[in-house]
């Protein structure tokens, strides 16, 4: 199985091209699992982050983390995304370790075009439900 | 148990042991060989289906030749018995009677056969089911294992960068901040780019003698000159 800088190489043109041309760069993140973060020119506090298991790739964009929730209005901010879950192309909200994400899974043999347009959707969603769901923030 | 009840139960307790205990890798080696045996068998068993089908199909067309043979054998103990020779006709019915036999036993290994090819379209139903489940189980606990493990390294990492992942509504703010400036400097520039089209295209008018601006020194001086001529005219009174 190739390796996942590997698979993507050129995602930063293509992911760029498929965003309407903004600049966007790689790197590799060093741990135990391969992470590539994706970072976005003008969104670079919302990078998006490649992984992959054996089966999948995944990419994440962590959104807010549990402390940043108002407490009076977490159910209803939980709510909302379990209602928005269905509608929101592409993506899943859900939460890491604490962390509230929005992810897209790809199969792990997915072309580096079909990465690219995840990342896009990805971003774009991403973006779009902080700015809906902010007042839920801190 | 399954893969998605144990998650919940591991869920609920600490989160930073997730990375590496969804499914230990002893569990995950287990299901992984229980793939590959099940694989195994599948085959086999198809390998098994092919044999036995042929020989269902065989014995099929043995029970119909069986069948035929009878018939004309009882058709020729009729006629043996329309000409009246009891002891052929007896004979041909004792022929008869052995082959009714033979065909008993065709049946019953027909039947057998058909079990048979039922039995291993079962298993090899059940070990796709055994398969699909097994990696469906993997799938799962792998996938958990890399958006944790992920996650750490990408919390470690900003971590020992001196910076964090930022707080979100901060975020948001300069994203938006900043598409907002992008957006002010765009309107500014077609702005400047309008004014600056319609300043040069006044310029190209006036150096063609066209519009108000054209040759206004010319005009002036003919209105002087105008005067001069006539001194008394109107323009002095």
């Amino acid at each position: 199985m190739q390796s996942l800088l590997d698979q993507l190489r050129g995602l930063d043109a293509l992911a760029g091209a498929a965003m309407g041309g903004l600049p966007v760069q790689l790197q590799p993140i060093p741990g135990s699992t391969p992470v590539v973060q994706v970072s976005i020119e003008g969104r670079d506090e919302l990078p998006i982050f490649i992984t992959s298991s054996d089966m999948q790739i995944i990419c994440i964009c962590y959104l807010w983390t549990e402390d940043e929730v108002k407490p009076e209005r977490r159910t209803e901010l939980l709510e909302s995304l379990l209602d928005l879950n269905p509608s929101v192309p592409l993506s899943s909200f859900g939460r890491v370790d604490g962390r509230y994400v929005l992810t897209g899974a790809l199969g792990r043999n997915a072309s580096v075009e079909d990465v690219a347009r995840e990342v896009a959707v990805l971003s774009d969603n991403a973006l779009d439900a902080l700015d809906a769901l902010s007042e839920f923030l801190n | 148990m399954t893969v998605i009840k144990k998650l919940v139960t591991l869920l609920r307790g600490s989160a930073r042991e997730i990375g590496e205990s969804v499914v230990d890798s002893n569990a995950t080696r287990i299901y992984e060989q229980e793939i590959i045996d099940a694989k195994h068998s599948i085959e086999k068993a198809k390998g098994d289906l092919t044999g036995v089908m042929a020989k269902e199909m065989q014995s099929a067309r043995e029970i119909e030749r069986l069948k035929n043979e009878i018939a004309r054998y009882e058709g020729l103990a009729v006629e043996a018995l329309n000409k009246t020779q009891e002891g052929l006709a007896l004979d041909v019915a004792a022929k008869v009677g052995t082959i009714e036999q033979e065909l008993e036993e065709q049946a019953k290994a027909h039947a057998s056969y058909a079990l048979q090819v039922s039995k291993l379209k079962e298993l090899i139903k059940s070990a796709e089911a055994r398969i699909r489940e097994h990696e469906r189980e993997i799938g799962i606990a792998k996938t958990t294992e890399s958006v944790y493990r992920a996650t750490q390294s990408i919390s470690e990492n900003i971590g020992s960068g001196g910076s964090r992942l930022a707080n979100a509504r901060e975020s948001l703010e300069r994203i938006r901040a900043r598409h907002e400036d992008l957006a002010d400097r765009m309107t500014a520039s077609q702005a400047l780019e309008n004014e600056l089209g319609h300043q040069a295209l006044e310029k190209k008018l006036a150096a063609a003698g066209i519009g108000s601006d054209a040759d206004r020194t010319g005009k002036v001086m003919e209105r002087i000159r105008a005067r001069q001529a006539n001194p008394g005219g109107p323009a002095s009174e």
